[in-house]
Parts: C-alpha cells; sequence; structure tokens
C-alpha cells in the first residue's frame, strides 16, 4: 500500500465531510475536477444496474447549478447534516488516478433538535491527482436506505 | 370553538361543498381505514407496475395493493397474475425480495407452494407420516388444496401498465378510468415497449391524499417551485386545461409551453429572473416528441393510486403507497421507450434531476405535504380551503383553479358516505 496517498486520501474525504456539514458549497465544488460526474443514488438501482438516480450531475456546471437550486430555489426545511466517512479502501492506482470506496453514514438534525439516521452507503471514486491536490472525477454515493426520508436536498 | 368541538369524533362534514375540506379527513384514523377499504380494496383499479418490469416467466415484483402486500408474476403463458403476499396456512408474508424470478411460490415457514397463479400445489406431509405401518398425522381427508392458495387479484393491463384490484366486481378498466382520461393514458402509453430506467422511493410523513391533491392543484407550481419559474419552465399565460372523468376522481392538468420572455404574468412573481441561465442546459434541453401531440406536460391522477408524469421528456409512473394515516411512500418508476436512441435516453435521465426525492421542483412538494399534515394534526376541528376559480366543479381552459382538488372531494364523499 502507498501509505502516503492512501494518508491523503484520508485527509481528502475527511476535508470533504467538513465542507459539505459546514454548508460551504464553494469548497464542495473546488474538490471536483470540471468533468466531474457526482451521483446520489439507491442501492437498489445501482444492483439491477438501472441507471436512475436520485441525482445525477454530469459537469461542473449541473454541481454549481445544484448548488443555486439548494441555495436559491427549493423548499424544505432547514437541517444540519453530520458525515461520518470510514478510512478510504484503495482499489487501484493508475496514473494520476486513484479508485476508491468508502463507507459513510449521514446524520440529519432538524431545527427540532433529533438527530436521525438520513443516508448510509458508500462512495464509489475516482480521484484525480492533480497539481493543486486530489480532486473528485467521479463519486457515486450508493445509498442502502432506499427509502429517502421526504427529501434529500443537499449533497451527500 | 368550544372545547368539545376541538378534536372532533364524529367525521361531520360540516362545510357547505367540497370547497372547504375539513381536516378530519386527513387526521382521523378510522377515516384511513375505511379508505383503504373503500378506495383500495373495493371498487377501484390500483396500480401495480409496469409489464417491462417483468419481462419472462417466473419474474416478479412485490408491490402493494393499499397497504397490503402483494406480488406481480409473470406466467408460463406470457400473463401477468398479482396475488396477495400471505400464505394460505399461517398467514405469513412469505415473499422477502422486492423483486427476482421463481419456478413457484415458496412460504418457507411450512413449505407450502404456490405456482405462478397463487394456486396451492404443495403441502408437505398432507397425507402424513408411516410409522409401523399406519400413517399418522397429515391433513383431513376433506382437505381441499383449491381452497387454501393465495388470494388472486383481478388484473388489468393496458399500453404496458398494470392495474390490480381485489374487487372481484370492480368495473372493467377501461370504464373505470373513462374516456376523457384513457385518450391521454393511451397517449403516454401508445403500445411501445416501455424501458425501465429505475426507481426513486421516498418516505413522506403526510396523508396520502396530499399527494393526489399536489397534482390536481395548478395553483401552487408556479408559486413554490421557484426553480420551474426561474428557469422559464412554468408560467401562467401557458397553454392549460384542466379536465377530469365523469365521476371527478381522476384528472389531467394538461399544458403546453409558450416562448419564453418577460410579461405581466411572469412579472408578477417574484422569483422569475429574466437573466438567470443554468451553467449546464442540459437540464432543460428539451425535444419535443411526434406522441406529444402538442402539450409538453401531462400530469394525470388515476385515483386513488398513481400519479402519471409527463413533464417534457421525463416519464414516470409515482405509486402512492400509504403507511397509516399520516404517511405514505411515494415510489417513482422512471422509463423510456424501446425505440429511444441513447441521446433520449440521457435526456430523460438528465431531466430526471428536476423529479424525485431530490429533484429541482419535486423535493418541494414532499416538504409541503409534511407540514400541512403537521398543521392539521394540531387543529383537527379546522378545514382547508379550495376555492379558487370559484366553488364549482366543472373542466377548465386555464390553470388559476382548484377545481380538480374540488372535485375529488365530491367524488370521496360519495364514496365513503360522509
Ligand atoms: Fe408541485
Amino acid at each position: 500500500m502507498n501509505m502516503e496517498i492512501y494518508l491523503q486520501l484520508t485527509e481528502f474525504n475527511q476535508e470533504y465531510a467538513a465542507a459539505v456539514d459546514a454548508a460551504d458549497w464553494d469548497r464542495w465544488l473546488e474538490m471536483f475536477t470540471d468533468d466531474c460526474t457526482y451521483r446520489v443514488q439507491s442501492r437498489e438501482n445501482f444492483d439491477r444496474n438501472l441507471p436512475m438516480a436520485a441525482l445525477s450531475l454530469s459537469s461542473k456546471g449541473m454541481l454549481k447549478d445544484r448548488i443555486y437550486g439548494i441555495t436559491e430555489t427549493i423548499f424544505h426545511d432547514p437541517y444540519r447534516q453530520n458525515h461520518v466517512i470510514s478510512a478510504p479502501r484503495i482499489t487501484s492506482i493508475s496514473t494520476g488516478l486513484i479508485e476508491a470506496q468508502a463507507n459513510y453514514a449521514v446524520f440529519r438534525t432538524k431545527n427540532d433538535g433529533i438527530a436521525e439516521v438520513f443516508n448510509v452507503g458508500r462512495y464509489l471514486d475516482r480521484i484525480r491527482q492533480t497539481p493543486d491536490g486530489l480532486r473528485i472525477e467521479s463519486r457515486t454515493c450508493v445509498f442502502d436506505n432506499d427509502m429517502i426520508l421526504n427529501s434529500l436536498i443537499y449533497p451527500i | 370553538m368550544s372545547q368539545e368541538n376541538l378534536i372532533p369524533l364524529l367525521p361531520v362534514w360540516d362545510q357547505p361543498d367540497t370547497s372547504r375540506i375539513p381536516f378530519w379527513a386527513y387526521t382521523s384514523k378510522d377515516i384511513h381505514k375505511q379508505e383503504l377499504e373503500k378506495l383500495f380494496y373495493k371498487g377501484h383499479w390500483c396500480y401495480v407496475g409496469l409489464e417491462a418490469e417483468i419481462p419472462e416467466t417466473g419474474d416478479f415484483k412485490r408491490t402493494v395493493v393499499g397497504e397490503r402486500s402483494v406480488i406481480m408474476v409473470r406466467d408460463a403463458q406470457g400473463g401477468i397474475n398479482v396475488v396477495e403476499n400471505v400464505c394460505g396456512h399461517r398467514g405469513m408474508q412469505f415473499c422477502r425480495e422486492k423483486h427476482g424470478t421463481v419456478k413457484s411460490f415458496v412460504c418457507p415457514y411450512h413449505q407450502w407452494n404456490y405456482d405462478l397463479e397463487g394456486n396451492l400445489q404443495g403441502v408437505p406431509f398432507r397425507r402424513g407420516v408411516k410409522q409401523d405401518g399406519a400413517v399418522k398425522g397429515g391433513m383431513p381427508k376433506d382437505f381441499n388444496p383449491k381452497e387454501h392458495g393465495l388470494t388472486q387479484l383481478q388484473v388489468a393491463r393496458r399500453g404496458g401498465v398494470v392495474f390490480a384490484s381485489f374487487d372481484a366486481d370492480v368495473e372493467p378498466f377501461e370504464d373505470f378510468i373513462g374516456p376523457e382520461m384513457l385518450a391521454y393514458f393511451d397517449r403516454m402509453f401508445n403500445g411501445r415497449k416501455l424501458k425501465v430506467l429505475g426507481y426513486n422511493n421516498q418516505r413522506i410523513p403526510g396523508n396520502w391524499k396530499l399527494m393526489m391533491e399536489n397534482i390536481k392543484d395548478p395553483y401552487h407550481p408556479g408559486l413554490l417551485h421557484t426553480w420551474f419559474v426561474t428557469f422559464g419552465l412554468w408560467r401562467a399565460d401557458n397553454r392549460s386545461e384542466l379536465k377530469m372523468d365523469r365521476h371527478h376522481r381522476h384528472a389531467a392538468m394538461i399544458s403546453t409551453k409558450g416562448e419564453g420572455g418577460k410579461n405581466a404574468q411572469t412579472t408578477n412573481i417574484s422569483s422569475f429572473k429574466e437573466s438567470m441561465q443554468l451553467n449546464d442546459p442540459r437540464f432543460l434541453d428539451v425535444e419535443m416528441e411526434p406522441w406529444w401531440n402538442g402539450p409538453t406536460a401531462v400530469m394525470m391522477t388515476l385515483f386513488p393510486s398513481v400519479i402519471l408524469q409527463q413533464q417534457v421528456n421525463s416519464v414516470s409512473t409515482r405509486h402512492i403507497q400509504p403507511n397509516g394515516h399520516g404517511s405514505f411512500d411515494f415510489v417513482w418508476t422512471h422509463f423510456g421507450y424501446e425505440d429511444d436512441t441513447p441521446e433520449m435516453t440521457e435526456r430523460r435521465l438528465c431531466q430526471a434531476n428536476l423529479f424525485g426525492p431530490a429533484g429541482f421542483v419535486s423535493a418541494d412538494d414532499g416538504e409541503v405535504i409534511e407540514f400541512s399534515q403537521q398543521g392539521f394534526e394540531q387543529k383537527p376541528f379546522h378545514r382547508t380551503l379550495a376555492e379558487l376559480g370559484g366553488r364549482d366543479i366543472e373542466d377548465t381552459d386555464h390553470m388559476v383553479s382548484e377545481t380538480l382538488i374540488r372535485g375529488m372531494y365530491k367524488y370521496w364523499r360519495k364514496v365513503m358516505g360522509v
């Protein structure tokens, strides 16, 4: 195992968690390459090879549009996210590209103060090594709890 | 309001007509039980799925009619059967997988075995065991397997869509949906094979009727769905119609998107921003399809169980699955057609970002339903208002009316006897 990459990726995922938990969408956006894809897909669809996803964004422009939706247009109950991301499991390293997975659990807390398990799954990642550091080329969040608790607004 | 009226014990419709709907219609457990009986289990066809979900012999999908677990299965003759997921022996919900392929259904508890039509085929130790030359135990001599099959539902198929009913006397499906809605149904399901793209599931903590009403309410899209308006997909002056079947239970909201731009109707709405552009226009890369025959969006409610969605290139069924008076699961099946090009499939998938639990537009709907239910629960003696466009029930050629909601409750009152 390449310890340096392992540590870099571990730190990267923790930074990712910090960004989404802080609703720091500019920072979230910066963690992706320009030609990125970002998907939140139920395990049901993933396992059955069905292309449908709850969210399927296939360019940085789409990520920006999603942020605009989150911050400006979508009406929803305010809530906070708390991500717990496991250590990464690196499945391959080639020139400039890391393929890896990590388990995650996202807790949702609304203003009534009750925390609940909101989304549980794993990231399937392709991560680019760039001069500016690691960047997500592709992240699919495959979630086990197919039944979403009403609506999913923020990125996972 | 006197104290004894605060929680209505008897559901009495104390409003002059259905332009005002008592909150108890959404909060009463008894009413909910009656709805299951009178709307979901008797006299109505409920959506169960698409034929394309079970193409081969033995393919099955587990779903629900109302709150009863059922299995839709393809048999060896190409027929589709719907059977209840309750074993004839000890009543166990034996089918645990959501989908799969089987030769027969077996309840693991005592290995009772049913064919793909739900007929009981095998009962272990039916004839007892032979011990010391004597037969011991077993089912009584008069045990008749024919009496212990799975409950078989009536099945209707049209255009690749499957409906089922527990009611042996239910009217023919075509009569049930009526000629007005049938035209729109056939427009979307015109015989081309469907291609399932996948599912979205959300649990919405609100009464199931609120979802029917949401899709019978053309008042809200331009106001709640800021995204629609911001990017010019919804305009109050779009050509549009509201239509119902003769019972007013089913409805269609039909609209045709006009050319964009600023005018009095859009500038009335605070969220319209003429200069807003998407960073990636593919979300709204609409391609006209020949089968549309004009309308760019047709949203149909087939009472009580399903919504059929065409919003430009995004087509889906949305299955309402109640669980108690205050919650339902909303299951979206997105699909395309067999002759779709890969580009069209991509377009449908991309536009699906507007819909479902994370949708730019639909996420709003689930949220407002949750908070409506909260309002009803705290004030069950009160009522909602649906008077936009007057108090009458009639088809319209505009969107500024709540007539479809009034129509649905007129029908609801008749069937429920309240
Ligand atoms: Fe809506």
